[in-house]
């Protein structure tokens, strides 16, 4: 593997306050140096093949992008996705770094199926971070064993696609989580107020005829939960809150903070852009859990990430085949792909439209999500951090095609939207995992 | 006192409201919402005109066309009536139920609409238990689609034919329909509007017209929102107040296959909103009985209304046959030369 130096390009690392012209040198999978424009000499005295050059004038060079919340279907559902092709999906998306969830068939709760995850024969393209199951089977009824899931390489807990509902686990979650440093991400659905439910209860669901999710029913438990960490008086716990998606979990989370509390919340695209209004003629490319919501909370997504208190901006890619999305509303699966559009949607509303500084989008996609799940040396181009890179053209503007997608589903609903940013190159671990030039 | 006033939200430039991703058939009829009230007076015209033509004459408007009625769910008003509809006009239909056809075994909804399109059926009159089938239907065959009634969405050929009941009674003569057709008229809907499509297809149809809509019954069959639904709706939990205003009043049935797990007392729901011979008589002595049927007798209306002379449920049955030759005929004919649109 050839030294990599990108020249010419503007480098913006956020967790370093760097924001400027800058050469960065990549060597043996790690960032070797990064210095002002020219000075880093291609030969510069050291042995050893010479480093291929990458012209970035013109572009951003910032850290590879960190999604921590995404579902590669592996095990079980390859016809979705699998781990190969949901990470070139990924590396097109700019992402090196992808945190999957245990969802899978089977559920990933054991540190068998944690390590077959991340093994060399699946052939990921950048790097797959597995999040484990909080209970066996996903069942919400009996805590796995975190110490031995985290030494196979799991970065978090979570029953993600179902919530923690009993009191008595949740509890037991957060203190055995807490004891060996790994977070809980909770997917907040009180499931006993949704059932037979598939988009926001309002007035557009009851005159579509579809039966509601109320926002108390996420909001419910992410009250319960803060309710719970702060009984537990656990300085090490961690609780993150998943796809957050109304005004109400927005303002529980806020009040958590200002406590004190280590309570953490992720947005994805969807639940900033979108409402209710877009499942329109039964959309099944609008269906997805939490679903889109009102207008006022959407708003709030806006404003929480505009005032700094989200945390991150997370896609929960959620693949699913043509045939399966292509039946009635409420027979449809919940979930959208997002890997491919995060950046351009997020440069092109977050920053554009809504002003956020470029610096603290990136941020937003690397540097914040990697220390919510301590990647260390991810989300950073400091000297020493793993080489992933992401080269773009931050003013280039380009059209999504799902037919292009390098996933192996296509449920999204950003099909033909305009996108700002165009990805050049993904470089992960100092190889490069996607070029468009 | 605090101030109450609203924090001033800051504005933001939102993405567009969404497109809608396929054509609609111009012959379809999915939703109440797709005619206009040029389309509503023309298929009240020759709902009329159909009713009144010689048997022999129009059995040759549709002569061999092919019509498929597509059954998920059980019905006899309106299977029979589409089906009764389509001959007349000299249509041939064949009848697919979920019960007696591959569906049983699995055939996704897209492959029978498929299936039946390569068989030669120029349109689907479909019948559905979940709400927006007709929509996935019309994305994936490009042939008319008739919504028979879907899930708890909407039911447009029970409101047109509602419609032609009211106006037969309170607008005698009156098909050509405006804006203010039906103003300072009051309709009541009563009981459980929740899983009710017709009340969901009249909620659109009838303040379009001026109407005004009141919908009564208790809130796990009505929820409060109901009333945010559109302008001309409202919510009037006393019967007795609902009724003392109302030309019209169409009584529903409680969807106990729809239920999904509510409770509701059944004794508690007749003392308050059964229609009796006695309540009808204390407050609206002169308004007109419908329902959409099927009439569970003893629970929302009593025998005694159900057969008595403000009862219109038969005349609204009969019209259902007049209204839905209209839309067959439409589905068949629009577009085509010398078809009258």
């Amino acid at each position: 593997m050839n030294p990599l130096l990108i020249r010419g390009g503007h480098l913006i690392d956020p967790g370093a306050g760097i924001d400027g012209l800058h050469d960065i040198l990549l060597k043996d999978g790690r960032v070797a140096e990064v210095a002002g424009p020219g000075r880093i000499k291609p030969a510069n005295g050291a042995s050893g093949p010479d480093p291929q050059l990458i012209d970035a004038t013109g572009l951003i060079v910032a850290p590879g992008l960190v999604d921590i919340h995404v579902h590669l279907r592996e095990p079980g559902q390859g016809h979705k996705e699998t781990i190969a092709t949901g990470t070139r999906a990924a590396a097109a998306g700019g992402f090196t770094s992808v945190a999957a969830m245990p969802n899978t068939r089977p559920v990933n709760d054991s540190p068998e199926i944690t390590r077959w995850m991340q093994a060399a024969e699946r052939g990921a393209s950048i790097r797959v971070f597995p999040i484990a199951a909080a209970t066996r089977g996903s069942r919400g009824e009996a805590i796995n064993d975190y110490e031995a899931l985290k030494s196979a390489g799991a970065v978090a807990v979570t029953d993600d696609g179902a919530p923690i509902l009993k009191d008595s686990i949740m509890r037991e979650t957060l203190a055995a989580a807490a004891r060996v440093g790994l977070s809980v991400i909770q997917h907040a659905e009180d499931t006993r107020l949704t059932e037979g439910a598939s988009m926001n209860a309002g007035p557009m669901a009851f005159m579509l005829g579809l039966r509601g999710m109320s926002s108390w029913a996420e909001s419910g438990i992410v009250e319960r939960d803060i309710r719970l960490i702060t009984e537990l008086g656990d300085a090490r716990a961690h609780l993150h809150v998943a796809h957050t998606s109304t005004a109400a979990a927005i303002a529980a989370v806020r009040q958590a903070r200002r406590n004190g509390l280590r309570v953490s919340c992720e947005v994805a695209p969807h639940h900033f852009l979108l409402t209710e209004e877009w499942v329109g003629d039964y959309n099944t490319n609008a269906k997805m859990n939490p679903p889109l919501r009102s207008a006022a909370d959407r708003d709030a997504m806006i404003e929480a990430i505009l005032d700094g208190l989200v945390d991150a901006i997370a896609t929960d890619h959620a693949p699913h085949a043509i045939h399966e999305k292509e039946v009635e509303f409420e027979q449809a699966p919940n979930g959208i792909t997002g890997l491919e559009t995060a950046l351009g949607l997020s440069l092109r509303w977050l920053h554009r439209e809504w002003k956020l500084p470029l610096g603290r989008v990136l941020s937003l996609l690397s540097a914040q999500p990697a220390a919510l799940l301590g990647l260390k040396g991810r989300g950073t181009l400091t000297v020493g951090s793993f080489a992933d890179v992401v080269v773009f053209d931050p003013k280039a503007e380009w059209t999504y095609q799902a037919r292009e997608t390098r996933s192996k589903s296509r449920n999204t609903p950003f099909d033909g939207w305009i996108m700002q940013g165009k990805i050049r190159w993904t470089i992960s671990e100092g190889r490069i995992a996607f070029s468009n030039s | 006192m605090h101030s109450t006033a609203p924090v001033a939200r800051r504005q933001f430039p939102t993405p567009p409201a969404p497109a809608s991703r396929f054509p609609l058939h111009p012959g379809s009829l999915l939703s109440v919402a797709d005619l206009s009230l040029a389309d509503i007076s023309h298929l009240l015209g020759r709902a009329t005109v159909l009713e009144n033509q010689d048997a022999l004459t129009r059995d040759r408007i549709l002569a061999k066309r092919r019509v498929a009625l597509l059954f998920y769910e059980s019905s006899t008003r309106t299977r029979t009536s589409f089906e009764l509809a389509a001959k007349a006009l000299g249509a041939d239909t064949t009848l697919v139920s979920s019960l007696s056809s591959s569906i049983e075994k699995g055939e996704s909804l897209k492959d029978t609409g498929l299936t039946l399109g390569a068989l030669g059926a120029e349109a689907i009159i479909l019948r559905h238990n979940w709400s927006g089938a007709p929509w996935l239907l019309q994305s994936q065959a490009r042939l008319p689609v008739l919504n028979a009634g879907d899930g708890m969405h909407e039911h447009p050929t029970q409101a047109l034919l509602d419609l032609r009941t009211i106006l037969a009674h309170l607008r005698p003569g009156v098909e050509t329909v405006t804006q203010e057709t039906l103003a300072g008229v009051t309709i009541t809907i009563v009981g459980d509007i929740l899983h009710s499509r017709v009340a969901r297809s009249n909620m659109l149809l009838l303040p379009r017209l001026g109407a005004r809509v009141l919908l009564s019954g208790p809130r796990e069959l009505l929820p409060d929102m109901a009333a945010q639904t559109g302008p001309g709706i409202e919510v009037e939990r006393n019967l007795e107040t609902a009724l003392g205003q109302s030309e019209a009043v169409m009584m529903l049935r409680i969807q106990a296959e729809r239920l999904a797990g509510l409770h509701v007392d059944l004794e508690t729901y007749k003392a308050n909103y059964q229609l009796t011979g006695q309540r009808l008589a204390a407050a609206a002595a002169k308004a007109i009985v419908m329902h959409p049927g099927p009439i569970i007798r003893g629970l929302e209306v009593t025998a005694g209304v159900a057969d008595g002379p403000q009862s219109v449920i038969l005349e609204q049955v009969r019209n259902g046959v007049a209204i839905r030759m209209a839309v067959v005929e439409r589905a068949l004919t629009v577009g085509q030369k010398g078809a009258c649109t």
